[in-house]
């Protein structure tokens, strides 16, 4: 016990003195929480327009302004050929080019219906599809706005309609930040933990100090608890670190219990610190083990589905996350924070992490070999 | 096959009356113990006896195969065949109890950079389930030197300072065997003679010690040397006996054109063996008859100047070169 003590203690004071390492404790979360949670947003705005109008008609006008009113739309350029807009796309420089033709207000009047050309540049898919949506949803008003002013009615309501009024719970503005918040907040916990605990191993191995270790009668469960223990204690300052970040900029509700945040966090930490301890075991310098990790953490986090939902995930990407501990985490973080979500909610993922961890500690503990 | 070749060596000693006993008065026993990396064989067949308080060099060129034998010794490397025991106990069944009783100062400096020499030391008695004042009697001497700067971290120490840092870390639990490779290289010459004369001291305590050089002069420190090259062991004896035993004739010699001289010498029918040694070229010649006159008619013919031959004692290192030779 003495001697996990001392172990741990050592770790700590090594710690204190990494100028580089503790600025990165302080930095990273910092610029986590501020800088990834803003930039990684699916609120869409800016999109630039492209007009052609070839009608130059007063509704024609009508309906240009009405988008380039909207908070999401800047008509951008306008020309009167089609290929212009083709070539600002291809720039990348507009997102859509609309085409009025000639005698879009004349077709409306005289036939009760004109057409309109819309092109969207679709290389983002999800982007395009809302982009398109928006467009089309600006332009229905108008539409209906556009009858309702023919037939002198103050709006246009056809007769049968059914009403749907929705609630959006959990997040009720559709704030995506808060729905990122805790999604960095895993990551944090994840870069901070498995890339410390990894680089203080190999480390020893490089100085060649694991050697000098190595030959005294120290247990490998001994070595490996003071390796542990100061890397979890110091991800999860990390996380709560980035929770009062989150609480004061974003204004993040924190609707569930705390306990169970650090909890889970301390949980999950084991896993992925295993993780971390058996690369480490493997590789002989820290640059492979910073090749390697950067790997499993890629991986882990694009399929643990931070950006896009596990749901519409193929089928064999799901059974993979059951063993992804970043999709666990992840989750639990988003349920428990925004949700509030007690722990006879998160029994599976309580499971799961538990079986991931303790395998992880298993392999570290088999392949860390106290000769060479 | 791997368990066959070890049991027939252990058949091998029991049967051997004469090796039994070795075991049991010997600190360290090593019976033909063999090592292979890939196709290099770093260790062929290496069979020693270390006795109890000895300070037993091994001395060689880089490469000889040194550290390989003591980190086998140090039960953090497997051998492929053979058996080797440190005061009884096993280096593969045992090592754990090996661990208990051995202090090792590996080649490289193996302390925490990043920790201060205090830290060091502390760091390492708790390990071994110790404290500094327990052992304080046994550091005392060497701890005394560095103390000044204990609360220096130990990657701002000098070399020589370094040295004694993991020289202490390496006794601090009372080791009845200590194990040093290569202490001295990268350490001027004035730490170096502390050194070797805190390693006296220890020996006098009882402390059996292996050491491992490549610097001749400190073979005749030593109490007994193995002479090895090349993962073979040439000549165990003490340094004195070795250089008794050197029956060759051996000249220095050396004229105001020193680098023609040995391109001479080398190139003459009667030469055996010329190298630089300091100020001089000791030579040989190949039948050992040759006399120091007929080197000095050769040299003179060639037209060197100033040049002095005369006959000198041997040292070890002559020893050395005249048994890689062979």
């Amino acid at each position: 016990m003495k001697t996990i003590l001392y172990v741990i203690q050592k770790e700590f004071i090594q710690v204190k003195r990494n100028k580089t390492m503790l600025r990165m404790i302080v930095m990273i979360p910092l610029l986590q929480m501020l800088v990834l949670v803003f930039a990684a947003t699916y609120d869409l705005k800016n999109v630039n327009i492209y007009l052609i109008d070839k009608d130059l008609s007063s509704t024609s006008r009508q309906l240009a302004s009405k988008l380039d009113a909207s908070p999401f739309f800047t008509i951008n350029n306008t020309s009167f050929n089609p290929e212009d807009g083709e070539k600002e796309l291809l720039k990348n420089k507009d997102h859509i080019a609309l085409v009025i033709p000639q005698g879009f207000e004349r077709d409306l009047i005289r036939e009760d219906k004109a057409s309109l050309q819309l092109l969207v540049n679709a290389i983002d898919g999800q982007a395009a599809q809302l982009a398109y949506s928006y467009a089309n949803s600006v332009i229905r008003d108008f539409n209906k706005n556009i009858i309702a002013e023919w037939k002198g009615l103050p709006e246009f309501n056809p007769p049968y309609k059914i009403e749907t009024t929705s609630r959006f719970w959990y997040n009720s503005e559709l704030e995506y930040k808060w729905y990122m918040a805790p999604g960095v907040l895993a990551i944090l916990v994840t870069l901070i933990g498995l890339f410390l605990s990894g680089m203080s191993l190999v480390k020893e191995k490089e100085l060649g100090t694991i050697e000098q270790l190595n030959v005294t009668p120290i247990k490998k469960i001994q070595f490996l608890t003071g390796k542990l223990v100061p890397f979890i204690v110091i991800a999860l300052f990390d996380l709560s670190f980035g929770l009062l970040i989150a609480r004061l900029v974003f204004n993040l509700p924190i609707v569930g219990n705390l306990g169970l945040v650090f909890g889970f966090g301390a949980l999950y930490l084991l896993g992925i610190l295993g993780l971390g301890l058996f690369i480490s075991t493997v590789a002989d310098t820290q640059q492979q083990v910073m090749f390697v990790t950067y790997f499993f953490m890629m991986i882990f986090i694009l399929m643990g589905g931070i950006f896009t939902p596990v749901d519409s995930m193929p089928h064999w990407a799901q059974l993979f996350d059951e063993c992804n501990p970043v999709y666990h985490f992840m989750k639990i973080m988003r349920m428990v924070v925004l949700k509030g979500s007690g722990f006879g909610d998160l029994i599976h993922e309580f499971v799961a992490l538990c079986i991931i961890g303790a395998t992880f500690l298993a392999l570290a503990l088999w392949r860390y070999k106290k000769t060479a | 096959m791997k368990t066959n070749s070890k049991n027939k060596a252990s058949q091998h000693v029991s049967q051997n009356p004469l090796s039994r006993r070795g075991l049991e008065e010997a600190s360290i026993s090593i019976q033909n113990i063999n090592k292979s990396y890939g196709p290099v064989q770093a260790l062929q067949n290496i069979s020693l006896e270390i006795n109890r308080g000895e300070l037993f060099g091994l001395i060689g060129p880089d490469g000889a195969g040194k550290s390989t034998l003591m980190r086998i010794l140090m039960t953090l490397l497997f051998q492929d065949s053979g058996t080797a025991t440190m005061n009884g106990l096993d280096v593969v069944k045992d090592y754990k109890k090996i661990r208990k009783i051995v202090g090792y100062m590996p080649g490289r400096f193996s302390l925490y950079q990043d920790l201060t020499v205090e830290e060091n030391l502390n760091f390492f008695a708790t390990v071994f389930n110790t404290s500094i004042t327990e052992n304080y009697d046994l550091i005392k001497d060497i701890y005394i030197q560095i103390e000044p700067f204990k609360s220096r971290l130990a990657g701002k120490l000098s070399g020589g300072m370094k040295q004694k840092l993991a020289l202490s870390c390496a006794l601090i639990h009372k080791p009845e065997i200590l194990v040093l490779d290569e202490p001295t290289t990268g350490v001027d010459a004035v730490s170096r003679k502390e050194f070797w004369e805190m390693l006296k001291k220890l020996q006098e305590k009882g402390i059996t010690i292996l050491v491992s050089t490549p610097y001749m002069d400190e073979a005749m420190l030593c109490t007994r040397v193995a002479l090895m090259q090349k993962g073979k062991v040439l000549d165990v004896n003490t340094p004195q006996k070795l250089v008794e035993n050197y029956d060759r004739k051996l000249y220095a010699i050396r004229s105001d054109d020193m680098h023609r001289l040995i391109q001479d010498l080398r190139s003459w029918e009667k030469t055996d063996t010329a190298y630089a040694f300091g100020q001089f070229l000791h030579v040989t010649g190949k039948a050992d008859e040759t006399e120091a006159c007929e080197f000095e008619n050769y040299l003179l013919k060639k037209e060197h100047r100033e040049l002095q031959v005369f006959d000198i004692p041997p040292t070890i290192e002559d020893v050395f070169m005249n048994m890689m030779n062979e």
